[in-house]
């Protein structure tokens, strides 16, 4: 993976911040997506002209004379495998010799001055495919038919006379034959055609996109230590920071020891970074990291420092029963009325902790400012909100700076936030001209995480005498990820949508799978001084443990088998029920036994588009001690790119949120995370990986993601294997703090 | 001052000698295939060889390892990824976002140094190092296939 060749004409056209993260719209300049802005088109086209590399066809699309094709990728690979996926899509559409498929990312600042062009490069809610298949395989189609009209012209016949395919151009009639590379010179010169005369391959006609067996394109650097992540980059006279940001998020730095840093080897200066950090920056990370160590750095107090994982708790749960702060959600009929007059009434209390991303490369960002430009080359998952945030950090427009991608040692959207960006470019700024690389430590990574927010859960419900539920309530209490993170996004009551993912009556972004006529789902919203972000599944992971494991207590008390138990409110639904029938039957829920000791849970969920169920095999042995035995994963994504990354991207989801559930929890004491590093925060290890089974189900007709959805429902199925092998709901996360046998 | 023996190259490097391995073998010998991922020899992304055994970098310091002590990374594994861990992680498409994996093939190289042909219980026992991705089951069918491709 390279940058785009720079181009060095930079405009000079204000933007603000907000046109940069917020623009969408579609533009007709080239082919792709693109705002208006505040770029003119004359100056665009200026600019556009400017930074075409040779060969290139289209935006997505470059084609070197020997058929090399070069594909743009827009956004971010880190582990997910969007990268490969994107450009199958790419590939499919301009019939291009697969073999000969390489990939590159445009800079964000071309994509400003080529009028987002790429469109959106920001990678976060499994939208890396469903956000963007559209227009990249319009990139594809719109490349092959400037192909097919370079043949028409150059041998005199009709364009539909024409086949283009494995890179090479066929007319049948005259048995005359050429390659992509030949024509690629007359090929770019063509006006890029109107996106919406582009007609796109029929799913059944695809080739490339759905096939088994696809490799990524991304593997051989990563096995022979060649793959330059951020953590890795060189370049001439960079020196090398690290930072300590205030541990009591927001107090503002009283003092440190600067004179006896300063002295040390290697140690060039120690900085003030904004009001609440300090960085030493060395020759080498040990010198700076030996600096720090030695700094003993002070910050002010405030209230938050009495604030502790106890009185978040007391907190939370108050407002599982408060009048004040609620919003509601998903509401239909008289829920309370429903429960008051059933046989049978249930409540159940559910909690679940603030988990870290812990990527395994720590936050890093490298810069180098001047006064006329500031440079960054970082690892993120929005190369947009990279170069908005350089350009507040540096004072400087936009115009004036440049963003280079560099490989993601992992994200699971810690890296869509850009803290560590702007704390890297401010530091810079306080050492003109010299490249600055500031590396987070483990330690400073864990403390100045983006949580994934702590939450308490009340659950009330009535069952008739048949055991049918009559009414539902959920109330959720907890801090709220957009008021932190992008208020702008807050419904007009100022709630938080993202607050009720997977329990919302209609649409995409998480559908309730129960036909429960009266029903009340509220969340009172808890803000702290904790900094809270989008992990990984966000708030799918506890509300689809809240729900599922709910609905085992409910089926327990009604009497009933927990798969019958939710067939009966599903028929309404029937891709929630088909995926959770195609994973019932995998693991031989209804046909065959499991082993002695060993018992079974099922959930189920949507989520990011897709929809998804997990079945699980667990034994809990006699002194209490859990084994995830088999988990049989399924989702219903839609289409499916590629089958081999979705089943990667499976098992990884239960790495990442089973291990969590399993054993990780964030603990806030005097205001800030006490938890340090992997010795204390446990990450899931190979001898625990439990054997996956994946159901790959793609129903056709949407497209669904695939990073996050199934991380939803491993845990609730091993909790409800559990509730079922101990008779004991577990309501509490992590598991390891629960006694799972009297 | 240290001289160090890496993937058979003698080095003279100017450093503390108090400075992890880790860190030399990165910043001084320009390394960068082995990776800091936890500092504290919990993750294991950093796992190089010494004289044949495996070991966290980040844990030792330069001052202990000697002129005469063979350290091999990842780097010198193989001059073109051609031995069977690193056959057998390509062919399985292992690598997600790939970090871990320096030190993931190190170790599944040590495993199979000394049980040629490992059970799943000696893979669970000897492969420790923590990948965030989750890419556990093709670890393990890979480092089976590598133990079938060294027998063949």
């Amino acid at each position: 993976m390279k940058n785009v060749k720079q181009n060095s004409n930079s405009t000079a056209q204000q933007v603000s911040r907000r046109t940069i993260v917020g623009a969408s719209a579609v533009g007709g300049l080239a082919l792709g997506v693109g705002a208006g802005g505040l770029i003119t088109k004359a100056l665009a086209q200026k600019v556009l002209a400017d930074a075409t590399t040779a060969g290139e066809v289209s935006a997505w699309v470059v084609i070197a004379p020997d058929d090399q094709v070069t594909i743009r990728i827009a956004r971010s690979e880190m582990g997910q495998g969007t990268l490969t996926g994107l450009a199958q899509m790419v590939a499919e559409e301009l019939e291009c010799d697969w073999t000969k498929v390489k990939a590159e990312y445009p800079t964000p600042g071309q994509n400003l001055a080529r009028n987002r062009v790429w469109g959106d490069m920001s990678t976060g809610g499994s939208r890396g495919i469903r956000g963007s298949q559209d227009y990249v395989r319009q990139g594809g189609a719109a490349a092959r038919g400037m192909l097919l009209q370079a043949a028409a012209t150059l041998w005199g016949v009709p364009v539909d006379e024409l086949k283009a395919e494995n890179s090479t151009v066929t007319h049948a009639k005259s048995g005359k034959s050429t390659t992509y590379g030949k024509l690629v010179g007359e090929a770019s010169k063509l006006p890029v055609p109107d996106l919406k005369t582009v007609k796109l391959k029929d799913p059944s006609a695809w080739k490339l996109i759905g096939k088994a067996g696809v490799k990524r394109l991304d593997t051989a650097d990563k096995l022979n230590g060649k793959q330059v992540y951020a953590i890795d980059l060189k370049l001439p006279d960079m020196l090398t920071a690290t930072i300590m940001d205030a541990p009591v998020f927001g107090n503002k730095l009283k003092s440190y020891d600067e004179a006896k840093v300063k002295a040390m080897p290697g140690v060039k200066g120690v900085y003030k970074v904004g009001d609440t950090a300090v960085a030493v920056v060395a020759e080498t990370f040990w010198q700076a990291k030996k600096g720090l160590d030695a700094l003993s750095p002070v910050w002010d107090e405030t209230a938050n420092n009495k604030v502790s994982t106890a009185s978040i708790a007391e907190l939370l749960k108050a407002g599982l029963t408060s009048n004040e702060g609620i919003f509601t959600g998903n509401k239909a009929g008289d829920a309370d009325a429903a429960i008051a007059t059933s046989a049978k009434k249930i409540s159940a209390t559910y909690d679940s902790p603030y988990w870290n991303h812990v990527t395994m490369e720590p936050m890093n960002c490298t810069a180098k400012w001047t006064a006329d430009k500031c440079e960054v080359w970082v690892a993120t998952q929005n190369g947009d909100a990279s170069l908005a945030a350089t350009a507040e950090a540096s004072g400087l427009p936009p115009s004036k700076c440049e963003v280079y991608k560099v490989h993601l040692g992992g994200g699971f959207g810690r890296r869509g936030f850009q803290d560590y960006t702007t704390k890297a470019v401010l530091l810079a700024k306080q050492l003109p001209g010299i490249p600055v690389k500031t590396i987070w430590t483990r330690e400073e990574d864990m403390r100045q995480g983006r949580f994934r927010p702590v939450s308490q859960c009340k659950l009330d419900a009535g069952l008739d005498a048949q055991g049918n539920i009559t009414g539902f309530k959920m109330r959720i209490s907890g801090p709220s990820i957009l008021t932190a993170v992008a208020p702008s996004r807050l419904n007009k009551d100022g709630s938080d949508p993202a607050a009720y993912q997977g329990l919302n009556a209609d649409g995409p972004e998480g559908q309730f799978g129960y036909d429960i006529a009266d029903r009340s789902i509220e969340y009172a919203m808890r803000n702290l001084h904790i900094p809270v972000g989008f992990w990984r599944g966000v708030n799918n992971n506890q509300n689809a443990v809240y729900l599922e494991c709910f609905m085992d207590e409910l089926a327990k008390e009604a009497g009933q088998e927990p798969l019958a138990f939710r067939r009966k409110m599903m028929a309404k639904y029937p891709k929630h029920l088909g995926i959770l029938n195609a994973v019932a039957e995998k693991i031989g829920w209804e046909t065959t036994k499991p082993a002695d000791g060993v018992f079974r849970g099922i959930a189920q969920h949507m989520g990011y588009g897709s929809y998804v169920a997990a079945a699980a095999e667990v034994s809990v042995s006699d002194r209490g001690k859990l084994k995830v035995h088999r988990l049989v994963m399924g989702t219903d994504c839609g289409y499916a790119v590629n089958p081999d990354q979705i089943e990667a991207q499976v098992q990884g989801s239960v790495a990442y949120g089973l291990g969590a559930s399993l054993y990780q929890k964030i603990t806030i004491k005097d205001g800030r995370v006490v938890e340090e590093n992997f010795d204390t925060y446990e990450s899931m290890r190979l001898e625990d990986f439990p054997k996956i089974e994946t159901v790959l189900k793609p129903s056709g007709g949407f497209w669904g993601g695939v990073g996050e959805p199934t991380i939803c429902v491993a845990a609730p199925a091993v909790l409800n294997a559990i509730f079922a092998a101990t008779g004991k709901p577990v309501r509490s996360l992590p598991i390891r703090d629960v006694k799972l046998r009297a | 001052m240290a001289n160090l023996n890496i993937n058979g190259k003698m080095l003279d490097l100017k450093v503390d000698g108090d400075t992890p391995l880790l860190w030399v073998i990165r910043e001084q010998a320009g390394l960068t295939g082995t990776k800091y991922g936890c500092g504290v020899g919990q993750c294991g992304a950093c796992s190089v060889q010494i004289n044949g055994e495996l070991q966290r970098s980040c844990t030792i310091s330069v001052k202990d390892v000697k002129a005469a002590d063979k350290i091999m990374t990842i780097e010198g594994l193989s001059a073109d990824s051609s031995s069977p861990v690193q056959k057998a992680w390509l062919a399985l498409d292992v690598p997600q976002c790939g970090y871990c994996q320096s030190g993931q093939i190190m170790a599944a190289t040590a495993l199979l140094a000394k049980t040629p042909k490992p059970s799943d219980a000696d893979i669970d026992a000897a492969m420790t190092n923590i990948c965030r991705c989750g890419t556990y089951q093709r670890i393990r069918a890979a480092v089976h296939m590598a133990a079938d491709m060294k027998k063949a």
